[in-house]
């Protein structure tokens, strides 16, 4: 599998080599390698507990914040460790941005939530550029035309499926190279879910985008590249389609076409 | 990759793919039994049983229906993939090549009811063996699908041959009859389209074979596992 991935890792944004995540004793992932590069949406799958969140985390440091977890192996953004001394966390999030399941926008104005990344990180220098971060974003995360009369609403009298677009908007605001999504849509009705969907594509190529899902249509729909994790180890990796269709290993067939345990 | 497979943890699954895999059974059953009926009518002129074989092939097309139903339904409902996903584009498929097996069977009996009883035509008398290497080709073809045994739909796809070098002789022998006999043209013409039908239907019996080994394997079958496709004369 190794041999596979270094041809492949020229163009990787993100690269991971045999990643173990221990949380105390217990190692919940057990060395998973794996290329994410910005032309794919990736989508990990797995059951519960087979460690595709885990996983997912290493990649913008957010298990740092549990104190019993640690992180083994390389992980890399452009080449560079993440997991190195000299990486600034706050600007790594910033870079390898995060959506999460339950949409949390903060209890501020919908502007407010979008333009919170770019004052923290000054990437605007006066008011003017920030009103346009602010509405670039919302327009790139397909709510603009939604909000854009009502700025100063607070985001969460929002539905739920805008609060996710304003969670993705604001995780746009701070111009990310990465988006991380953990399971996005599993709090969301069909419609609100297709937005996001819609949006996945839309943001595809301009993001590497990875997405952990327990929905396997959403990872059909949304993906070019599927990985199936398993008890801690990545199964398989491979173009969703073949996964999809004609998967190599028998606990990834087991496991999408509804046999598993 | 282990070809056996667990249930479903939702069983209600399986009961949709065994109703299914005993349908295609069945249509699968009735097609064969056409065309060794419409055979035999053939052989013995029993024009009851050529009316008999017609009459059989509306319960083929119901099938037919009935299973392509049930394939879009068991995809809309229970969003199959991989195998079972394979498994039913290919019961799909499949569904419709049978049919055309049961449209091949009805018009040999439709010859058959035409054909004078009279001229006995020496030229075709390799039909029957013909008749036998094709019904046990169709016959293959559907143990392979029962059993999702892609070894022997291999084999059924290399036993066509045997289907299509039938055909090569007796389309010989009956156009050199027909030309010393220009009175037998009228009951040559019948036989020489009653063999082709045969060579058509050890040609479908492939594409079932095929199918089976898709739906198993995951992957087409190469040309080298498929045997030469022999441009019979008069094949189109």
């Amino acid at each position: 599998m190794l041999d596979n991935l270094a041809s492949a890792n020229t163009k990787a944004k993100m690269s991971a080599r045999d990643v173990r995540v221990f949380y105390g004793p217990k190692e919940a992932i057990k060395g998973v390698s794996i290329d994410i590069d910005m032309d794919n949406v990736v989508a990990f799958i797995g059951p519960s507990g087979c460690g595709k969140s885990t996983f997912l985390r290493t990649l913008n440091r957010m298990n740092d914040t549990i104190p019993i977890a640690r992180v083994e192996g390389d992980i890399t953004l452009d080449g560079e460790n993440i997991y190195s001394s000299s990486m600034d966390v706050v600007q790594l999030r910033a870079r390898v941005g995060m959506v999460f399941q339950k949409p949390n926008p903060f209890p501020k104005s919908i502007y407010d939530n979008v333009a919170y990344g770019p004052r923290i990180h000054g990437l605007a220098p006066n008011k003017a550029e920030l009103d346009q971060i602010v509405e670039n974003s919302l327009v790139r995360a397909g709510l603009w035309n939604e909000v854009k009369d009502r700025l100063q609403d607070s985001g969460t009298a929002l539905s739920g499926g805008q609060q996710q677009r304003l969670c993705i908007a604001r995780a746009i605001a701070v111009d990310p190279e990465v988006i991380l999504m953990d399971e996005p849509c599993s709090a969301l009705d069909p419609i609100a879910t297709a937005k996001i969907e819609e949006l996945i594509h839309e943001l595809r190529g301009r993001y590497a985008i990875v997405i952990v899902t327990h929905n396997m249509q959403q990872a059909a729909r949304v993906s070019q590249k599927t990985a199936f994790f398993h008890l801690g180890t990545m199964v398989e990796y491979g173009d969703t389609s073949d996964i999809f269709t004609n998967p190599r290993e028998e606990r990834t067939r087991d496991y999408i076409t509804g046999r598993y345990g | 990759m282990n070809h056996s497979l667990n249930e479903h943890t939702l069983k209600a699954f399986d009961g949709d793919l065994i109703t299914l895999r005993g349908l295609i059974a069945e249509i699968g059953g009735r097609a064969e039994k056409a065309v060794e009926g419409a055979m035999a009518a053939l052989a013995n002129n029993d024009h009851d049983l050529a009316r008999q074989v017609v009459e059989g092939d509306k319960r083929i097309d119901a099938l037919e229906e009935q299973i392509d139903r049930m394939v879009i339904q068991t995809i809309a409902l229970r969003a199959p993939m991989a195998d079972d996903l394979r498994e039913l584009v290919a019961a799909l498929k499949i569904s419709g090549v049978v049919e055309r097996i049961g449209d091949y069977a009805k018009n040999i009996a439709k010859r058959v009811l035409l054909i004078d009883a009279d001229q006995q035509i020496d030229a075709a008398r390799l039909l029957p063996a013909m008749a036998d290497a094709t019904r046990q080709l169709v016959d293959d073809a559907f143990t392979a699908f029962a059993k999702r045994d892609a070894d022997l739909a291999v084999a059924v796809c290399a036993q066509d041959k045997t289907v299509d070098d039938f055909y090569n002789s007796i389309f010989r022998a009956l156009i050199a009859h027909m030309i010393e006999y220009p009175e037998h043209v009228g009951a040559g013409t019948h036989l020489l389209f009653i063999a082709k039908n045969l060579e058509r239907i050890g040609d479908h019996a492939t594409n079932v074979a095929e199918m089976v080994y898709f739906a198993v394997m995951g992957q087409s079958m190469n040309e080298r596992e498929r045997g030469d496709d022999a441009l019979a004369p008069g094949s189109d």
